[in-house]
């Protein structure tokens, strides 16, 4: 098995590449605590990359630090994000502000925070084309009209007119969609959008970023903590635990046959399938014994190693490197080869 | 709908519950709203009905309903062979300890300030029923149960993770030894290894202490692994309700299979859903 990326077939480059990302947070105490530990990977052009990861493992973080809309305590330590050839993070204040929203659209968590309570949705549609381009009223007017008629295509004149309150959680969702596309980014980043959402209206907001990134051949960054989620959406998965990546492989694969012990452990630990097996229920599911650890206790060594499985005497002593263990798949994992 | 109801046997029957809210329009024209519409069902002692059903269809009215947190228009809930729908205030103070409600975001249902010891002790302080010293035994004691280590008694909610603090708001509601938790969305905010940890808690506590369990839930995955029975809701109303097996197997109503279909489930990589 070969070790190192060098040997992929490399047939279309990447849209973005991240290298090697580190990420601190400074605490209340004065504490550096690291967030994102060296994350690397790519994404590439019209596919969609889902991101898994629980609580803490540094999968917000990621979205915000790709633009570089971390809070003011955040502090990208080192790395490269490299997107449509330029490092964004040396790049200059204004060239960033041009590929924010344009280039590459984030749709934060919280449908209900990101959009002005007070503002029509069609002028909050409309303020983002403006911000980007200088076209006359008219021709913005007709665009905000055309992006709601996308995302809404019974109702688009109705919903213009509407404040925030007066939607849904799934429609406010499909206008934060419409914000995201206004300017025909290459790239949209999505940092679960479907949380707070019933299983039905998930399952539309889903479709909508099925059809949206056929018709407009958008790259996709799907940030969520369900595995169920991206099975039979994502192209390929990037697990991450505690600030780095555990395994990075074909969707079909990461989630059918996963290899790395945290993969493996998160899908076991989820209720079987519902037909059919009613001797399983009310059994104890399979757990991950403890908790995530605390990024500022951790030490060398793997970070999954004190609630794995099958942890051995090395993963205690150093963090194990990325293996291939086949074609477009890999896993952090002393199992895989040192 | 299937179920004999043998009443004597039956923790809790509902019998045509009814809540109507009444609010005004945007011109101060009388509006009426109805959140809850003929809901019956019955739970046994000891078993777990889980009510399935999407937002705004009446999930967490009824549990107020049932906590005597709210007054239901009409209709009668039997608990104990008590019909707890009829009492006074001060009668449904009585009620109360029996059925207690454990809520979806335990960082906003716990004060951040308590020491999980002064939260899980409070209930019996509020109820005047035991010394200090007992007091504090006694949260020992379930602090414990829940899985919470003792030297994290003195520290507060706030520094707890997602799952700890939903074990320590499950130790407070065990306080006062209740018959019934009602658990509204109890394991939805948290991460699925989470769930797994509170979901075996859950079991286990049902068995060591006899409790019995209404297991609200958008996630017909979860509602499978835990319940004895499923009730699905729609629009106010119970469509359909039945043994948890048959409800998933042999889906009867639109609602239930829509809910179904619409359930996330990781073997879904080869033949994508169709919904919506």
């Amino acid at each position: 098995m070969a070790k190192t990326m060098a040997n992929l077939p490399k047939l279309v480059s990447p849209l973005l590449q991240v290298q090697d990302l580190h990420v601190t947070y400074l605490s209340r105490t004065g504490q550096k605590s690291p967030a994102l530990a060296g994350l690397s990977f790519e994404v590439r052009p019209g596919e969609t990359l889902g991101v898994l990861g629980e609580s803490g493992s540094g999968k917000s973080t990621l979205a915000a630090a790709l633009l570089r809309l971390l809070p003011a305590n955040g502090e990208i330590e080192k790395g490269v994000v490299l997107f449509e050839g330029q490092d964004l993070l040396q790049a200059e204040p204004g060239t960033l502000q041009r590929i924010r929203g344009a280039r590459i659209a984030v749709i934060f968590q919280e449908p209900s925070l990101a959009l002005h309570p007070m503002i029509r949705i069609g002028e909050q549609i409309k303020d983002v084309i403006a911000a980007h381009e200088s076209s006359s009223r008219g021709v913005i007017r007709q665009k905000t009209l055309q992006l709601l008629a996308e995302v809404f295509p019974a109702d688009a004149a109705r919903i213009a007119d509407s404040y925030p309150h007066q939607l849904s959680g799934g429609q406010r969702q499909r206008v934060l969609i419409a914000q995201a596309i206004a300017c025909g980014p290459s790239l949209v980043v999505a940092d679960e959008p479907t949380a707070s959402l019933d299983p039905s209206t998930q399952q539309e907001i889903l479709s909508l970023f099925r059809k949206l990134r056929e018709k407009l051949g958008l790259s996709l960054i799907l940030i969520t903590h369900n595995p169920a989620l991206l099975a039979g959406f994502a192209d390929r998965v990037l697990v991450m635990y505690a600030g780095k990546a555990a395994e990075i492989g074909p969707a079909e694969r990461v989630l059918g046959s996963p290899q790395h012990p945290y993969t493996r452990a998160l899908l076991q630990s989820m209720p079987s399938e519902m037909e059919g097996h009613a001797n399983q229920r009310k059994s104890k599911l399979a757990v991950i014994p403890g908790e995530a650890p605390n990024p500022e206790m951790l030490e060398n060594g793997c970070r999954f190693e004190a609630r794995c499985a099958d942890r051995m005497e090395l993963c205690t002593k150093r963090e194990p490197a990325v293996v291939n263990v086949s074609e477009s798949h890999t896993v952090s994992c002393f199992k895989y080869g040192e | 709908m299937g179920l004999s109801h043998d009443n004597a046997e039956r923790l809790l029957i509902v019998e045509n519950l009814e809540k109507i809210y009444a609010s005004r329009g945007v011109l101060g024209t009388k509006k009426e709203v109805i959140a809850l519409q003929g809901v019956s069902f019955s739970i046994r002692p000891e078993s777990t009905l889980a009510l399935v059903g999407e937002s705004g269809s009446g999930k967490s009215t009824l549990a107020f309903c049932l906590a005597c947190l709210e007054r239901p228009t009409s209709g009668r809930i039997i608990f104990q062979g008590n019909e707890i729908t009829e009492l006074d205030e001060k009668q449904q103070r009585a009620v109360r300890p029996q059925i207690q409600l454990v809520f979806q975001d335990p960082a906003r249902s716990l004060n951040p300030r308590f020491s999980a010891l002064e939260l899980v002790s409070e209930p019996l302080l509020v109820q005047g029923r035991v010394n200090k010293r007992e007091r504090e035994d006694r949260a020992r004691a379930l602090l414990a149960q829940v899985g919470l280590p003792q030297e994290k008694a003195l520290q507060r909610a706030e520094e707890f993770s997602g799952g700890q603090r939903q074990r320590l708001a499950i130790a407070r509601a065990l306080a006062l030894e209740p018959k019934l938790l009602i658990l509204d969305e109890a394991l939805s905010a948290l991460d699925c290894s989470v769930q797994a940890q509170i979901a075996n808690l859950l079991l286990e506590l049902q068995s060591s202490l006899s409790l019995t369990y209404l297991f609200i839930t958008h996630d017909f995955a979860m509602a499978g692994h835990l319940a004895d029975e499923i009730a699905v809701m729609e629009r106010g109303k119970v469509a359909e309700l039945g043994a948890a097996d048959k409800v998933l197997r042999e889906p009867e109503h639109a609602i239930t299979r829509r809910l179904i279909a619409a359930t996330p489930r990781l073997g879904a990589a080869a033949h994508a859903p169709q919904v919506g």
